[in-house]
């Protein structure tokens, strides 16, 4: 230690000399390595995946440039449509009912009352779970003959489910996993966004006599809705790429009753090896993300600017 | 045919033990150099399962007599699939010998010429013992390891037939006989079948792609052929309407609730739980059901051959091989270790376990080495399918989306669609796919 601040002014001075004739890139060295990292693992892998979408391409064939026909062949691949359909309902129901229930969840753990640290504990366990561990647990639940949830169905008197083993009921399945997973996350976001709203509009509203209700409908939600937004847009972006869960549980069965644009992309390109034609796909489907993620932060402008004037 | 060609081989084998010995005075082993190699490092690469297993566990008795290190590792099918390929795709593949499916990937490795063609040491006796020679491999065998040129690329090492397990208990019970034709097993499973009881007559595959394993079999016995002389897919004709009006109807009739996400694992579980009558799966599963820690019907299982349709009476066979990549600088030694994987020894040793059937004739049919296996129903069932192994799954590049299309087609029909419908949407879509991947 002491050696070093004894040589630090000599150094100093050495390199300082150097330093002023290379004035004006100071800054790079800094930059490059951030600026190589990006180009390396996002840029090139981009650009490349948009060449390789032009070509006919298939693992142990020799690659061809076929322009756009690998995009002619979406609109005509009934697979992919339903994928596509498929993608939007499981997104839509796994953005709104854990949206719904973190909200309620939220609500409740921000009251006082004993045990609530403890029990918020548990209610973020599932979060911490691996999803392919939890995706094996929700097969044997969801298994029709042995597993628990038809017996806790016949407990109550309803007849058994086929659950994910039905292609009627088998997004609704799974996202009923994935809400039991979610809807702490939503909780944790929403709890912080109560944290921060002040006491003295709910006073006021209870002198004008407002109801419970009535308070969370013109004095929370409103106050809490940039908390919603970013809580919806980490849930659609989370959902509209999930693969894990949905790939261990059913492989996108029954059929191709739960396949997503994902699975149906994985399936072309690592199971079928066509790698033109997926990446034609992956391209698709990253600018579906980031057209729904545009438009979320488009209406989230507008609701902190006009509603509440900036807040968040 | 059969016994013409081993006696000639053992002729064959006698006549080299017999020169070698009076040449040299050595035993006929020494005609192969096994040291030659010693101290070469090989890496092999295994989808799990038995057969790795089996490799595994005695790999040491190949070091010890070669003298040749082998590093090997054992992935889950379907990522040992992607890895092979995307590996072998790059030119440097991480390893020197491959074990490949050959329903899965036979058409796919050849077009890539991944693979070293092993014809020149299979017949060259510096390489090979006398015993192993390409006539013992059966016909489904040879079929799947040699390329159109006649060129072995690979040794084969595992065979699957379909079989029909049963549950005898049951059967007694309700007073049915094991059924012969298709026909009379559609009607023994809905007979078997009792809800109230929570049994069933039937459980087989229903998840989409594994099922089509299971389908192509009674497809098979209706007299169906997978493609035409022009290489066209016929698995919507007629024969394909049938086979599938039999799958769902046994399928909806007299299986277990959930049928449609199964695969041999759930069929498996429902069947050694005693819940269902009939199970159609690959050859493998004796050892599970005989496990009294895994099984309910441990000593009640009967073992047969799938039942026969009204134009045929085939098991559907599927087979794993091992052979060397394209790539290796270590041929030879690798060589040396893909038939030891194929040896006598080795593919007894296979058999015992229950673990896999060898491809090789001279082992199955060997009363010395049937003595040592344990369920001798089952083995008679293999011994037989052998007489009626038919490929199971057409030979073609995208089997993986063959089997995805038309699979979902027929799991489609679980939930009430109607056959011919989903065959002929399901056609519409593979065709191009089909003929986009075989003109390439």
């Amino acid at each position: 230690m002491s050696t070093i601040t004894e040589t630090s002014p000599a150094a100093a001075e050495t390199s300082a000399a150097p330093e002023q004739q290379w004035h004006r890139p100071t800054y790079w060295p800094f930059v490059l390595p951030a600026l190589i990292v990006v180009l390396a693992v996002i840029v090139f892998p981009w650009l490349f995946t948009i060449w390789m979408s032009f070509n006919e391409w298939k693992v142990g064939s020799p690659t061809t440039f076929v322009g756009f026909a690998n995009y002619l062949r979406l609109p005509n691949d009934p697979r992919f449509v339903e994928a596509v359909g498929h993608t939007i309902v499981y997104t839509a129901l796994s953005v709104i009912l854990p949206l719904i229930f973190g909200t309620l969840a939220a609500v409740v753990f921000h009251q006082r009352f004993a045990g609530r640290g403890f029990l918020r504990g548990v209610f973020i366990m599932p979060m911490m779970a691996t999803p392919v561990a939890i995706a094996l647990v929700w097969t044997m639940m969801f298994h029709p003959q042995l597993g628990v949830l038809n017996y806790l169905l016949s407990l109550v008197g309803l007849p058994p489910q086929l659950w994910v083993f039905n292609p009627a009921t088998v997004i609704p399945s799974l996202v009923l996993v994935e809400t039991w997973q979610w809807t702490p996350l939503v909780m944790l976001i929403v709890l912080g966004g109560l944290a921060a709203i002040p006491t003295e509009p709910y006073e006021s509203a209870e002198i004008d006599g407002a109801g419970f209700w009535q308070m969370f409908r013109y004095i929370t939600l409103p106050l809490i809705m940039p908390f919603l937004f970013i809580a919806g847009m980490i849930r659609m972006i989370d959902a509209v790429k999930s693969f894990d869960i949905i790939f261990a549980i059913t492989q996108g069965g029954p059929g191709s009753a739960s396949e997503t644009i994902n699975l149906y992309l994985y399936s072309v390109a690592f199971v079928y090896y066509d790698l033109g034609y997926g990446s034609a796909i992956a391209v698709v489907f990253f600018l579906l993300i980031v057209l729904l993620a545009a438009v979320l932060l488009y209406l989230r402008k507008r609701m902190l600017w006009t509603e509440i004037g900036g807040g968040a | 045919m059969t016994d013409h060609q081993i006696s000639r081989r053992q002729l064959l084998a006698g006549t080299a033990a017999a020169g070698a010995l009076s040449l040299t005075g050595f035993p006929a082993r020494a005609d192969i150099d096994w040291k030659k190699y010693n101290g070469t490092k090989l890496e092999v690469i295994l989808a799990k399962g038995p057969r790795g297993d089996n490799l595994q566990k005695y790999i040491k008795e190949f070091t010890a007599l070669t003298g040749i290190q082998v590093e090997s590792e054992q992935i889950p099918e379907q990522q040992q699939r992607q890895k092979c390929v995307i590996e072998l795709a790059s030119g440097k593949p991480s390893f020197d010998v491959v074990h490949l499916s050959y329903h899965v990937q036979k058409r796919q490795f050849e077009k890539g010429g991944w693979l070293a063609d092993i014809s020149g040491y299979l017949k060259d006796p510096n390489f090979t013992p006398p015993d192993l020679v390409e006539s013992d491999f059966s016909a489904a065998g040879q079929q799947y390891a040699k390329n159109d040129k006649g060129q072995m690329l690979s040794l084969p090492w595992s065979v699957d037939y379909f079989i029909l397990y049963y549950n005898k208990e049951l059967f007694q019970k309700k007073g049915v006989e094991v059924p012969k034709t298709l026909d009379e097993m559609v009607v023994a499973a809905e007979k078997l079948t009792d809800p109230k009881e929570g049994t069933f007559g039937f459980v087989g595959r229903g998840l989409r792609n594994a099922n089509m394993a299971m389908w192509t079999n009674f497809y098979l016995n209706y007299g169906g052929e997978f493609l035409d002389s022009k290489g066209n897919i016929l698995t919507d004709g007629p024969e394909a309407i049938e086979a599938t009006k039999l799958y769902q109807r046994l399928l909806t009739k007299s299986a277990p609730p959930g049928v449609a996400g199964f695969n041999w694992m759930e069929s498996m579980a429902s069947f050694t739980q005693g819940r269902s009558a009939m199970w159609i799966d690959a050859d493998g599963w004796a050892p599970p059901l005989e496990d009294p820690t895994a099984s309910r019907v441990v000593g009640k299982v009967g073992y047969t051959l799938v039942p026969a349709g009204p134009k045929g009476a085939f098991s559907s066979t599927y087979g794993d091989g091992i052979g060397i990549a394209a790539a290796s600088k270590n041929k030879e030694a690798a060589y040396l270790l893909c038939q030891w994987v194929v040896s006598r020894t080795q593919a007894a040793r296979l058999l015992q376990a229950g673990g896999g059937v060898p491809f090789r004739n001279s082992i199955v049919n060997d009363p010395e080495v049937a003595k040592g296996v344990k369920t001798q129903e089952w083995l008679k069932s293999v011994v037989d399918s052998a007489k009626i192994s038919k490929l199971g799954l057409p030979v073609i590049i995208p089997v993986a989306e063959f089997r995805d299309i038309v699979g979902a087609a027929l799991t489609a029909t679980l939930s009430g669609a109607d056959p011919a419908t989903e065959l002929k949407k399901a056609h519409e879509q593979f065709r191009p796919i089909l003929e986009r991947s075989e003109k390439a």
